[in-house]
């Protein structure tokens, strides 16, 4: 892929020190402008105003390499993947297994068939309860989750509970919005089998410390996993040195189409699972006596896969390694940063989580005096401006928090300080409109 | 979406509902929520020679759910329970001047379907699946 920084070679030999300090500046800095050129959504207009895309923790826009991989593999070589012996079966299977190469070496497992493709995080996480869960939970055992846990990782460990006759425990939060570490160690004990974590929140955008919480857990022998749905499309995410055992995460949230997610599982644990769903494509044979399993990574991926969105994902892979993590991360920190900065200065904002932006992501949730969410969303769509109002589908969090909903602005690489520049001049607008 | 959603009539009810409160001597009451948005009503209505003699609503939520209710509960006053059963979109759309679009629609229309439930609870009645469906 090309590089997406200017380098000029030439100045790097024969130019003084102002020139080289500026030439450091563009390295550690994305060339944001030249990304936006990539995302043809975002020449769109809403409500006659250049679009303002903030609600990118619901999910991402996708760049053109995304959209053109999609387009080829249904122009040129769909096929259904793994038995066709045929051209297009061929290549189809090829660029369905590349793409799990590469979603494998962007985490960083160990091995690619540790990479199980699914739906979404959501199935992920369903997958690791069904599936490990059923095997493995018992009564009396405890399952401990964290306070501001997506539902998707709260309600399959509920029902699995409550079916086992297990306890589900909630480490909860200080008034920074950072986990409690007193209660991560006054919670997992030896009656715990399983830690959940999210890795960033999608509500308070905290990155939580997940080594630490995880070697805990293994202390105690129990199995820990990563909700990482809003940290890999944003930060590197080494699951290896993480030590994690599971890890969930959506594909359409880090540039790639709908209807792609993947479960990252350490192989010993996944060779041990029992399989999720069952039928097509994930067994080695079946007669009427009986069936036997593929190996990994197919034994948890029944029926024909979504090929176009793993092809989808795996261009998206492609296109996030071509900025680079350490790049998305900077310039995400910068411009959150920079939009606390101007939201505190609107008068009756409420910003819930961390202020410090090397603990948090760029999603920030907020509310603005004693306007509904709702009220407030709708003002900002006047404005061409989307964010996300309600309850962040984390209840739990809410009561909590004390509150019945917020309104979200979430950032991603194409966001610009002038683009929080009219979010702020809507917020503002919207304070006056509800002030009279 | 219209661009004037947040007209001063709507912002007006917002702030200064009219029938805001209780009636204690209600002949029935009816609460519903938008378990979407959290949005909750609760109507309270004396009922005399099947008319609506008083009305109060209480309630939290946006902007939109609050003043459509509060709208309706002036418009509810003096009509005769019939005249309620037949209420429907179009004449909450009417109280608020605007449409407010497809997201923000069920909003529009909590008032009314808490309304319609006092009535049908006041008549002994089964519920309607258009009322279920209002919001």
């Amino acid at each position: 892929m090309e590089s997406l920084y200017h380098i000029e070679a030439d100045s790097l030999l024969h130019n003084h020190i102002s020139r080289e300090l500026a030439l450091v500046e563009e390295l550690t800095t994305i060339n944001v402008a030249r990304i936006r050129e990539d995302f043809p959504i975002l020449k769109r207009q809403v409500n006659d105003k250049p679009l303002v895309y903030f609600d990118n923790a619901a999910t991402s826009q996708k760049p053109k390499v995304v959209i053109d991989a999609i387009d080829r593999y249904y122009r040129e070589y769909n096929a259904n993947i793994h038995r066709g012996i045929h051209k297009l079966a061929e290549e189809a299977t090829v660029a369905h297994e590349e793409a799990r190469e590469k979603v494998a070496k962007f985490v960083n497992a160990k091995r690619t068939e540790e990479i199980i493709f699914t739906r979404n995080a959501t199935e992920s996480l369903n997958l690791v309860a069904r599936s490990w869960g059923q095997a493995n939970i018992e009564k009396g055992d405890k399952i401990v989750l964290t306070i501001m846990e997506h539902h998707s990782n709260i309600v399959p460990w509920q029902l699995l509970a409550e079916e086992k006759g297990a306890k589900v425990e909630f480490v909860k939060i200080d008034k920074a919005g950072e986990l409690r570490q007193d209660e991560v160690h006054e919670l997992i004990d030896e009656k715990t089998k399983i830690v959940c974590v999210s890795h960033a929140s999608n509500v308070l955008g905290t990155i939580n410390p997940v080594k630490e919480i995880g070697r805990v857990a293994h202390r105690y022998g129990a199995m820990f996993l990563i909700d990482a749905a809003q940290s890999v499309p944003h930060m590197e995410v080494d699951v290896r040195d993480i030590d994690c055992d599971f890890a969930a995460f959506s594909g359409h949230k880090m540039l790639g189409p709908t209807g792609i997610g993947v479960l990252y599982g350490k192989g010993e644990q996944l060779e041990n699972m029992p399989p999720f769903l069952v039928g097509g494509e994930m067994i080695r044979e079946v007669h009427t006596t009986g069936a036997s399993w593929k190996d990994l990574p197919y034994k948890f991926e029944a029926g024909t896969p979504n090929v176009s969105g793993a092809i989808g994902l795996g261009a998206a892979v492609d296109y996030l390694c071509g900025i680079g993590m350490r790049n998305v991360h900077d310039h995400e920190k910068e411009i959150t940063s920079y939009a606390l900065g101007r939201m505190k200065q609107v008068e009756g904002v409420v910003i819930y989580g961390p202020m410090d932006v090397t603990h948090r992501v760029g999603v920030i949730s907020f509310n603005l005096g004693d306007i509904h969410p709702h009220d407030l969303a709708s003002i900002l769509d006047e404005e061409g401006i989307a964010i996300r109002s309600g309850h962040q589908c984390a209840q739990p969090l809410m009561e909590f928090l004390q509150v019945p909903a917020t309104s979200r602005a979430s950032l991603y690489i194409y966001n610009t300080k002038e683009e929080v520049d009219l979010f702020v001049n809507a917020l503002e607008k919207a304070r006056k409109l509800f002030a009279r | 979406m219209s661009s004037d959603i947040y007209k001063d009539i709507i912002l007006d009810y917002y702030r200064n509902p009219r029938n805001f409160g209780d009636l204690t001597d209600a002949d029935v009451r009816a609460k519903d929520s938008n378990p979407l948005c959290g949005d909750i009503i609760e109507m309270q209505l004396k009922i005399r020679d099947g008319k609506v003699d008083d009305i109060r609503f209480k309630g939290k939520g946006c902007a939109i759910s609050q003043a459509s209710a509060s709208m309706l509960t002036e418009l509810a006053k003096g009509k005769t329970l019939d005249e309620l059963k037949t209420m429907g979109k179009p004449d909450v759309l009417e109280l608020l001047g605007i449409d407010p679009g497809p997201t923000r629609i069920k909003c529009a229309l909590l008032g009314l379907k808490v309304l319609k439930l006092a009535v049908y609870g006041h008549l002994g009645q089964a519920v309607t699946e258009e009322v279920k469906q209002l919001v």
